[in-house]
């Protein structure tokens, strides 16, 4: 069932597969990510159930990657289930709300219990800081976010969903940066160390390039 | 935010200083008393020195006469409001802060649902916020429990026009505070169905378990965007009553042949771990199909399908493939089923496959394209499509027929039940009634409408003087309602008929309900599919999750 990027081949071929999950507390936006990325449409949406599922292909250079979407429900009554989206995640962007420091300080949770239920490394992670729209309400600095981001060696960005702001770009960083572990892998042998290795240099692209 | 922080923090100490005063008004006499009840819950929170209450209870009630002059109605709730506020601003009081008993809008309201745990936490409230009603929920509890204490049970309180309905369900207790001429049972069947909700979404055992641990844990953290489904289910009373109140599935009129086919197609569809699955447009059935592995022995209960067909027609189910455990309340309470939700080809017709396995998404999923390709070579989408977008309602994607289609003038609107369903052990209950059109276009006809047909049902179905036959000239519509042994009809016709043209129209329509009853009902439910060799897979799944360790 997880398709870990299984039997890559390079150059053209079928795309890689990779699974997505979005992370993080009630009403942060998750959905509005998703909807905004993959349909390119914003409206208010209910509180999701369950979790929702897209696909999305993303083209990028000569390679392409065919995102599984997990949008998952911030809701504390799924939190039981949520396992059975973790597993086999290649990706998660971790999602709060700059408007509200509880949902910062959730999102640091989710990190911890992404990090149970997979093996350090093995998962691409990025920090997603939602409605950049409503700025006048920060309530998380950018440097807030940018700072936990590198002490846990994640990818980084601020986003806003309803204004369509650096949310395909957030998608597109994460998907580059499966590919290139990807790649890495095929490489001749450097197996875990390598990946360790990506993921420390990891921070430092991304969040240059968001700090507007 | 305001009210949060105002009443959150004085909420438990307010509910003991209740109980004191309180219980003396509540004991003072069986007539009066009894009249104050409801009124304590709405003042409770606010009123507690209680003196003068006697004066403005009723008028407050009825929220008749202050609702014209805000500002004398901002100077009673006053005292108060600086009370319960740190700030003391006027303003904050009486404003619209939703929610707050003191408020005219909240208490306007004809009809408030309360949940709240045993502990006199509150949970859910259909209106307001719940935050602002800790202490008028205090005041529900110290009322169940006073009763309880003398080893008896609170089961309602008739006070003037209100009715208040108590309803224990383990550690929850439900409450409906009522203007509406809905019976006591009535009540208590939507309570039950309130309850029935939440259950789907957490368990019985679960929410057990919860209060067992921490006798005043906070529900509402896990309940959490579950509000609004609630909201829908409590609406849907007033607007469209039948389900409920029949206790029946509403179908999408279909061609029988297209219904047979479709069903056929959900049986040939299976995957492992299938037990049910379902296609809908906009809340009604189109069909279903059971896995004989998984529901042989326990029949879908209607309520069940009925939770079901509400769930999936929320808006939130509106993008994406939706994957999500839902509890059955009926068939087994303590367990959860695995939903996969779509809609098909961007329709408003919702695939719903119910399976044992929590990780079976994928093969859901390719389940589900089955579906759509079948669908497709039957050219049933577009069948379907045109279904949904005959109404106008505002109610959009809800197929339906108009009451024009009787043939029968002077019909308005009618409720029919068939009870002489073939092969009925295995059939669902069905009703089958028209649009709403003029004259219940507007929301306050068919709340009028909805109240006329409980009244019915209410009569009808009597305990003490049950009836067969109603026949009723009420201000602005003859009402006739009857129950056979072969259907329950409840009909709305033009004032002006007489009794022998109510007549005459009650026989038309019932011929055309006899001629039209393969397309407006599941006359022959789908036998249960056969699944390939998955099925011992699936009943291992199942015995696993525990879904099947009761009886």
């Amino acid at each position: 069932m997880a398709q870990a990027a299984g039997a890559p081949q390079p150059g053209a071929g079928p795309p890689h597969v990779f699974k997505l999950v979005l992370l993080g507390s009630g009403s942060v936006g998750k959905s509005s990510l998703a909807m905004r990325y993959v349909k390119d449409d914003f409206r208010s949406i209910l509180p999701t159930v369950g979790c929702a599922f897209f696909t999305k292909v993303v083209e990028l250079g000569a390679a392409s990657a065919k995102l599984e979407i997990w949008d998952t429900a911030g809701q504390e009554k799924y939190h039981s289930v949520c396992h059975l989206y973790f597993r086999g995640a290649n990706a998660a962007l971790l999602v709060y709300d700059i408007t509200s420091k509880e949902s910062f300080r959730k999102a640091q949770q989710w990190l911890a219990d992404l990090e149970k239920e997979s093996s350090p490394g093995e998962v691409v992670v990025m920090l997603v800081g939602n409605k950049t729209d409503l700025g006048e309400e920060r309530e998380v600095a950018l440097e807030e976010g940018k700072e936990f981001a590198q002490s846990q060696r994640l990818l980084f960005m601020e986003t806003s969903a309803r204004a369509n702001h650096r949310v395909t770009e957030a998608f597109s960083a994460v998907a580059r940066e499966l590919l290139r572990r990807a790649e890495e892998k095929e490489q001749p042998p450097t197996p875990r160390g390598g990946a360790r290795l990506a993921l420390n240099q990891a921070p430092a692209g991304p969040a240059r390039c968001c700090a507007r | 935010m305001e009210a949060g922080e105002d009443t959150a923090a004085p909420a438990p100490g307010d509910a003991e200083n209740l109980e004191d005063t309180q219980f003396p008004s509540e004991e003072a006499g069986d007539g009066g008393g009894v009249h104050e009840d409801p009124t304590d819950l709405g003042d409770g929170s606010l009123e507690e020195t209680g003196s003068g209450t006697n004066d403005k209870p009723p008028s407050l009630l009825s929220s008749l006469p202050q609702s014209e002059s805000p500002s004398c109605n901002c100077e009673l709730w006053d005292p108060s409001a600086s009370e319960n506020s740190p700030t003391g601003d006027p303003e904050s009081g009486s404003g619209g802060q939703g929610g707050d008993p003191s408020d005219e809008d909240w208490r306007s309201k004809r009809k408030h649902v309360f949940v709240l745990s045993e502990a006199g936490k509150p949970i859910y409230s259909r209106y307001g916020s719940v935050e602002a009603l800790s202490t008028t929920m205090g005041v529900m509890t110290a009322l169940v429990s006073f009763v309880q204490s003398a080893g008896d049970v609170i089961r309602a309180i008739y006070a003037e026009d209100h009715k208040l309905v108590f309803l224990q369900q383990g550690p929850l207790l439900l409450v409906a505070v009522s203007r509406t001429p809905q019976s006591a049972a009535q009540l208590r069947r939507e309570l039950l169905a309130v309850h029935a909700q939440i259950v789907s979404t957490l368990t019985r055992a679960s929410v057990a378990r919860i209060f067992a641990r921490k006798q005043n844990y906070d529900l509402r953290r896990l309940l959490a965007g579950s509000e609004s489904t609630l909201d829908r289910l409590l609406d849907s009373v007033e607007r469209d009553p039948g389900a409920l109140l029949l206790g029946a599935v509403r179908c999408v009129p279909l061609a029988r042949p297209l219904r047979e086919a479709l069903g056929a197609l959900l049986r040939r569809c299976t995957a492992p771990g299938l037990a049910l699955s379902v296609l809908a447009v906009g809340g009604q059935l189109v069909t279903a199909a059971q896995e004989r592995s998984v529901l042989a022995e326990c029949r879908l209960d209607p309520a069940d399908l009925q939770l079901l067909l509400n769930w999936v027609s929320a808006p939130a189910f509106a993008a994406g493939e939706a994957w999500a455990p839902v509890c059955l309340p009926r068939f087994n309470p303590d367990g959860f089923f695995y939903a996969y939700v779509a809609r098909l080809d961007a329709m408003p017709v919702c695939l719903l496959l119910l399976g044992t396995d929590p990780e079976a998404f994928h093969d859901m999923a390719t389940c589900r394209r089955l579906v759509e390709d079948g669908m497709h070579n039957l050219g049933a989408m577009r069948t379907l499509g045109e279904a949904a977008s005959f109404s106008n309602a505002p109610s959009a994607n809800a197929p339906s027929y108009s009451v024009q289609a009787v043939g029968a003038p002077g019909l308005w609107h009618f409720l029919y039940k068939p009870l002489d369903i073939p092969d009925h052990h295995r059939q669902l209950p069905q009703f089958t009634s028209p649009e709403l059109e003029a004259p219940y276009s507007r929301e306050e006809e068919r709340q009028r409408l909805s109240d006329l047909y409980h009244r019915l049902h209410a009569r009808l179905h009597s305990t003490s003087r049950p009836l067969r036959l109603i026949y009723h000239v009420a201000e602005k519509e003859t009402l006739l309602a009857w129950v056979t042994s072969k259907f329950e009809l409840y009909t709305c016709l033009s004032p002006l008929v007489t009794k022998a043209g109510a007549i005459l129209v009650v026989t038309k329509l019932l011929r055309w309900v006899k001629k039209e009853e393969d397309r407006l009902f599941i006359r022959y439910p789908p036998k249960y599919s056969t699944p390939p060799a998955a099925s011992s897979a699936s009943i291992d799944q199942a015995s696993h999750n525990g879904l099947f360790s009761g009886p």
